[in-house]
């Protein structure tokens, strides 16, 4: 048995060393809430050619705005990964974050509405 | 010259648009597992269930036993979700959370800011459920009891599971089949409705 003998990998091997390619870190600069929307800055978009891998494949992605658990599931990185790199990227300015819109605990009751409308029409 | 960069030919694809992105808002679904929490989720979201996998974190992995992560290597856990765009400016995801109590861990990154929660009950397998009721009940986040009925003949049930479950009287509880888009609709409504009663309207 040598390396060749194990099955070819369908994208990034997250499974092995999940946090490698954070450089060992395991805290997003700031945290991440799982929903958040990512999208690609006008400079992401236009620095996206110097990217390597996964930090590209997001900026990619989030020309279209894309949540957390989006990136995490699609560029298929752990979920802690991927909120370190989407720190990361919008600490560079590359990657703006959206965060959800709640003070408290829990969406207002104006939200709660909106989102008691918006099922309704479904 | 296969991998050599062309970035100065390139043509720019489309750049950002300037409106904002929808405005995200999550619910979780929960229960046991192979209660249905996939395929409710699936029943509405617009697209095909993504999974995200997350780390167990070391105290996780050390107290507790893995028997229950069947066919995975003990070191994460995998969730599904789903998403619902609701108008231009609002998107709503799904969670589906794992449900036992050693993935506490994430349910408490989940339930941050979350609506609230649909608990997906097996009447045959009732005790399933209970961590996420104690949870939920314990966080204080509004949740809806949906039981799930494949076959649509469990509504003489609810009284049985409401006194099983002991959950009090205002806690909503319906019967839901979780294949069955409209269906589920209703209970994410059930949580919403719930949300704002709570919330004091």
């Amino acid at each position: 048995m040598n390396s060749s003998a194990l099955p070819p990998g369908d994208g990034l091997d997250s499974r092995l060393r999940p946090y490698a390619i954070t450089g060992g870190r395991t805290r997003a600069l700031a945290e991440l809430p799982i929903e958040s929307m990512v999208r690609t800055s006008e400079l992401g978009h236009a620095e996206r050619a110097r990217l390597a891998l996964e930090r590209r494949t997001i900026i990619e992605l989030c020309v279209t705005p894309h949540s957390v658990a989006e990136v995490s599931a699609l560029v298929r990185l752990h979920l802690g990964v991927a909120r370190v790199l989407i720190g990361d990227l919008a600490a560079e300015g590359l990657l703006a974050v959206h965060r959800p819109d709640h003070r408290g605990d829990r969406p207002d009751l104006r939200l709660l509405e909106r989102v008691l409308h918006g099922l309704q029409a479904l | 010259m296969v991998f050599r960069r062309s970035d100065a030919t390139v043509p720019a694809p489309v750049a950002p648009v300037d409106a904002p992105p929808p405005l995200p808002v999550k619910i979780v679904v929960a229960g046991g597992f192979a209660v249905g929490k996939t395929t409710f989720v699936g029943a509405i979201s617009e697209i095909a269930p993504l999974t995200t996998e997350a780390a167990l974190t070391q105290v996780s992995v050390g107290v507790d036993d893995t028997g229950g992560l069947t066919g995975k290597t003990g070191t994460t856990v995998a969730m599904d979700f789903g998403r619902i765009t609701l108008g231009h400016d609002l998107v709503l995801y799904l969670f589906g959370t794992p449900g036992q109590e050693r993935f506490h861990f994430m349910w408490d990154d989940l339930v941050r800011g979350a609506i609230g929660a649909v608990v997906l009950v097996d009447t045959t397998r009732l005790g399933d459920c209970f961590p996420a009721v104690d949870y939920f009940e314990r966080l204080g986040v509004p949740f809806i009891v949906a039981v799930n009925a494949f076959n649509g003949q469990q509504v003489h049930a609810l009284p049985a599971v409401r006194e099983a479950l002991a959950v009090p009287e205002e806690v909503p509880m319906i019967v839901c089949d979780a294949r069955d888009r409209l269906s589920t609709r209703d209970a994410l409504l059930e949580v919403v409705q719930h949300a704002l009663v709570r919330a004091g309207v």
